[in-house]
């Protein structure tokens, strides 16, 4: 049987990232410290039932985002899934207000008309994600249409889960991107489980294998290592931008937690979670920082003291004015799209040697930047 | 002002924006060099190229969610279903996806879905529907359907220029039977309702197609003076000439062929009977295709779908009320 189990790989420190400065890589140690503290805050505040409705997270998965949003540039494009907080606090999107999206306030992304991380800033060029998790790949893949058409060096990115490889809409999306050949990155965040469903009775082949039926590249990364993801990322950028088509990463990574809050994830083998936790992304990267001299504790404490001020700042902020629940069906006037979200990669800052996805950053002309 | 039918209008008007708006294209299958399964864009990719008019893979969903990423990083596109049917498979990222995306996060979706929609010639169950009122109950979605050429072209017009994802039904059954006089250049149709024909005795409410039926079915109605109402737009729905109708002539029929059950005209009798009880001087009558799929066999689609003879019946029986 063709079945895919991914197993954790022993050790800790691989290779670093050959396009990764010492301040990157603290960033993305950083992003990962805020998204896990953030979710653990936001759990928390659920359990007090401050946050109303369920509680997701990505506990154990923060590499997957953290990696693969740093190499995305300002005016790339990116549809954002609920375990990917950190493509979030790269992008820009403050902790304060994702405390308040979290407890349904008016400070929210979605000022309390979407729940939980039901959310994108589109301001900072990210499109919310729709509960039917698939569906944004096709929107992303739409945004690189326009890319390719306009004849942009642009990118579009997205991820989607292990389940969502059995919808339509994952092979209408891997079908048009590669027919079109369109700069769009395809991350699928295997973390073993769709709700409690395991891997083998998902798909029957190695849905990286799918990439190549579809015409593209799909390589597979050890999604709990932040710079490798960062590498393979960027390595799929540069190939969209040079005209290569799509790439499919499967990033492998475990659900640490249940579904949602309700969840005791007792589907799943003590064994599995306990192999999965010797390799946790964060924990990983401190160890590769602290060996350089990084000050992990001064670190973490500036991590928690920025959160605690965060939570503090959304749980004093207002709910939402019930007479606005019917306001904003329609949108009136000219439409505004997406604008240009930060990129904290010093590779976008100034091209460094070897670095040839950094000397195209910022090449689109500001004003066809949409 | 050109003499051109309704087919003709639609394709004028997406020519008309083509030439006007580099951010505009129209996307569907078999529409690049085939020019549509319609011929509504025949030629187009001789002067707009395949970029442009897009020829895409057999996929509903595909076409809509592309859409939604090509309108939200600046494009207006303009898709084309190949039979409203088979908006069923793009159901869920039109719905999900486009309509709430304003609502959820302030976020303008401007696109437009074409759906050559309705029945009359033997299409069978999945070539003749009328699915109209599924989107009519998805908020975030406007609904139009224009009757006459003019307002096939005005309200295209109208609906690409719209910052929000805009249903776009084309009834199929008049794209070589309808044949009017149409405005050159861009000129959008508002989305609110149009008196086709004043009358004070008794309003039959119509849209799409059955405006034409409305309005053979009353021609000459034993010298009553019957007003047809066109509706033009489903979403918003014109509350306003709905009532103003209603107390000008107090009685009603509304004329649906889409099925019964929630169809456009429910919401419209459920209007008229919360806000112009005082104004009726009858029940409010309702002629629609029954809760059936649409049989393909012509005696057959002609037993459900609403003819002439009904909605005369309909009117005859309501006058003498």
């Amino acid at each position: 049987m063709a079945t895919h189990m991914a197993e954790p790989a022993a050790g800790g420190t691989t290779a670093v990232a050959d396009h990764l400065t010492l301040e990157d890589r603290v960033w993305l140690l950083r992003a990962m410290l805020l998204m896990r503290g953030i979710e653990e805050r936001a759990m928390t505040l659920y359990r007090q039932g401050k946050v109303p409705g369920s509680f997701y997270d990505g506990y154990g998965q923060e590499a997957v985002s953290a990696g693969a949003a740093l190499a995305m540039a300002p005016e790339d494009r990116l549809c954002i899934l609920h375990r990917d907080l950190a493509a979030h606090i790269i992008r820009g999107v403050t902790p304060a207000r994702m405390f308040a999206q979290y407890l349904g306030r008016a400070a929210g992304v979605t000022g309390g008309r979407d729940g939980n991380v039901h959310f994108g800033d589109y301001r900072l060029g990210c499109v919310g994600m729709v509960s039917m998790l698939p569906d944004m790949m096709l929107v992303a893949t739409g945004m690189a249409m326009a890319f390719k058409i306009r004849g942009e060096r642009r990118c579009a990115l997205t991820w989607f889960g292990d389940g969502s490889t059995s919808r339509g809409d994952f092979h209408e999306a891997m079908n048009w991107a590669g027919v079109q050949k369109l700069p769009v990155v395809f991350v699928l965040e295997n973390n073993q489980y769709a709700y409690s469903t395991p891997l083998d009775k998902q798909f029957a082949v190695n849905p990286v294998e799918r990439a190549a039926a579809y015409g593209f590249i799909g390589v597979t990364v050890d999604g709990n290592d932040a710079e490798a993801m960062f590498e393979a990322t960027r390595a799929a950028r540069a190939r969209a931008l040079d005209g290569e088509g799509p790439t499919l990463i499967q990033a492998e990574t475990m659900r640490m937690h249940g579904h949602a809050a309700h969840d005791d994830m007792k589907y799943v083998p003590k064994e599995q979670v306990e192999e999965w936790r010797k390799r946790d992304p964060i924990e990983r990267q401190e160890m590769r920082l602290r060996s350089v001299g990084v000050d992990i504790e001064e670190l973490r404490a500036s991590v928690r003291a920025e959160i605690d001020a965060a939570a503090e700042e959304a749980l004093a902020s207002p709910m939402p004015d019930p007479s606005t629940a019917t306001e904003g069906v329609f949108h009136e006037g000219e439409a505004e799209p997406l604008g240009n979200g930060l990129a904290r990669w010093s590779g976008f800052a100034a091209p460094e040697p070897g670095g040839e996805a950094a000397a195209e950053a910022g090449a689109v002309p500001s004003e066809v930047v949409s | 002002m050109p003499t051109m039918t309704y087919l003709q209008a639609i394709s004028a008007a997406l020519r008309d924006e083509l030439r006007a708006d580099d951010r505009v294209l129209v996307m569907g299958e078999d529409i690049g060099v085939f020019g549509g399964a319609f011929k509504v864009t025949d030629g187009f990719i001789d002067e707009f190229g395949p970029d442009r008019v897009m020829d895409t893979p057999l996929a509903e969903s595909g076409i809509i969610g592309t859409a939604i990423g090509a309108a939200v990083v600046g494009m207006r596109p303009v898709c084309e279903m190949q039979f409203a049917d088979f908006i069923s498979c793009g159901f869920d990222q039109l719905v999900n996806v486009a309509a709430k995306m304003h609502y959820r996060q302030g976020l303008a979706v401007p696109l437009v879905v074409r759906l050559p929609s309705g029945g009359g010639f033997s299409g069978g169950p999945f070539h003749s529907q009328n699915p109209e009122a599924w989107f009519m109950h998805a908020p975030g979605i406007k609904v139009v359907a224009p009757s006459t050429a003019a307002d096939a072209k005005g309200l295209l017009h109208a609906a690409i220029r719209d910052p929000n994802p805009v249903c776009y039904m084309e009834h199929k059954h008049l794209y070589r039977r309808v044949k009017g006089e149409v405005p050159e250049g861009i000129e959008e149709t508002p989305m609110t309702a149009r008196v086709a024909r004043p009358g004070n005795d008794l309003v039959v409410i119509a849209y799409g197609a059955m405006v034409h039926t409305a309005l053979e079915a009353t021609e000459d109605l034993d010298g009553a003076s019957v007003e047809v109402l066109d509706l033009r737009s489903l979403v918003p729905l014109d509350t306003g000439a709905i009532l103003d109708s209603v107390a000008r002539c107090s009685k009603v029929v509304i004329v649906d062929e889409a099925n019964t059950t929630c169809a456009a005209g429910a919401q419209v009798a459920a209007l008229i009977a919360e806000h112009a009880f005082e104004d009726l001087d009858g029940p409010v009558v309702r002629v629609s295709t029954p809760d059936v799929p649409i049989p393909f066999s012509p005696p057959l689609e002609q037993a459900v779908l609403p003819s002439v003879e009904r909605v005369r019946e309909a009117c005859r029986e309501l006058l003498a009320y």
